[in-house]
């Protein structure tokens, strides 16, 4: 069972520079898992506290997979999966105007 | 160092004050590799918030499949804070995510919605460290075969 990861420029680090990678699984979480043993490393950039990171956004076949059930949605054959981390950011409300 | 052409630069520039008081976002997207800003997308907010940006997860989708079709990546990432400097906050180091993209910040706390001059500056984010860098704003970028034909 073969499954395209593409992965984001941020992550290529540990895909010796590869943009897609191949992997398997028939979730989410046991892809994370078989990726993680070919790019160790990987897996602690997209779970933490065994839940996908907030701001790192993971499709399969284009639809965002926390609506598809988060780590334990399915995955088959010839499905692809997009790693695209959140462009996000802001001032923040520590930053209100001083004074208030 | 940051050189853009004007028409970007004022384009970023509308969009803030626009979008003010909410901090307004988007890219600037060009051919892989080459440090040329060349394609304003602006993005919506999803967060609609004077305080906080994130684009939406399926316009994110859309825009890195149409960058990925042309060979694109993003020069520019930017965004407005609306009531402080135009300087990277925590949040912004901490989910800068684009080692080659340069971050432009634009401040509309001055002049809001309204005409007069705003804040534009540029910064590196990488791991966690901010750089900042010249912004140099020209009438147009210098055409890409000039610079390849170079004897």
């Amino acid at each position: 069972m073969a499954i395209e990861v593409r992965i984001p420029t941020i992550l290529r680090t540990y895909t010796d520079g590869a943009k897609a990678v191949d992997g398997s699984g028939e979730t989410l979480q046991a892809l994370i898992d078989d990726l993680e043993g070919n790019h160790p490393g990987i897996k602690d950039r997209l779970i933490e506290s065994g839940d996908l990171r907030r701001f790192v956004n993971v499709y399969i076949n284009d639809e965002d997979v926390r609506f598809m059930g988060g780590l334990d949605a399915e995955l088959s054959d010839g499905d692809q999966v997009v790693v695209l981390p959140a462009v996000a950011g802001g001032a923040g409300s520590s930053a209100q105007p001083v004074g208030r | 160092m940051l050189t853009i052409d004007r028409t970007t630069y004022d384009a970023i520039v509308a969009h803030a004050k626009r979008d003010h008081p909410d901090e307004a976002c988007g890219i600037v997207a060009g051919p892989e590799g080459s440090d040329r800003p060349e394609r304003l997308v602006e993005m919506v907010n999803a967060a609609g918030s004077p305080t906080f940006y994130e684009f939406d997860s399926t316009d994110l989708l859309q825009l890195y499949k149409d960058m990925d079709a042309r060979d694109e990546e993003p020069v520019v990432v930017y965004h407005s804070h609306t009531a402080t400097e135009a300087y990277p906050s925590r949040t912004d180091i901490g989910l800068a995510m684009e080692p080659n993209a340069h971050y432009v910040l634009v401040s509309t706390r001055e002049h809001g919605n309204n005409d007069g001059p705003v804040e534009f500056r540029s910064y590196r984010i990488i791991d966690g460290a901010v750089t900042e860098e010249e912004v140099t704003v020209v009438a147009q970028l210098q055409s890409r075969e000039s610079e390849e034909s170079t004897p």
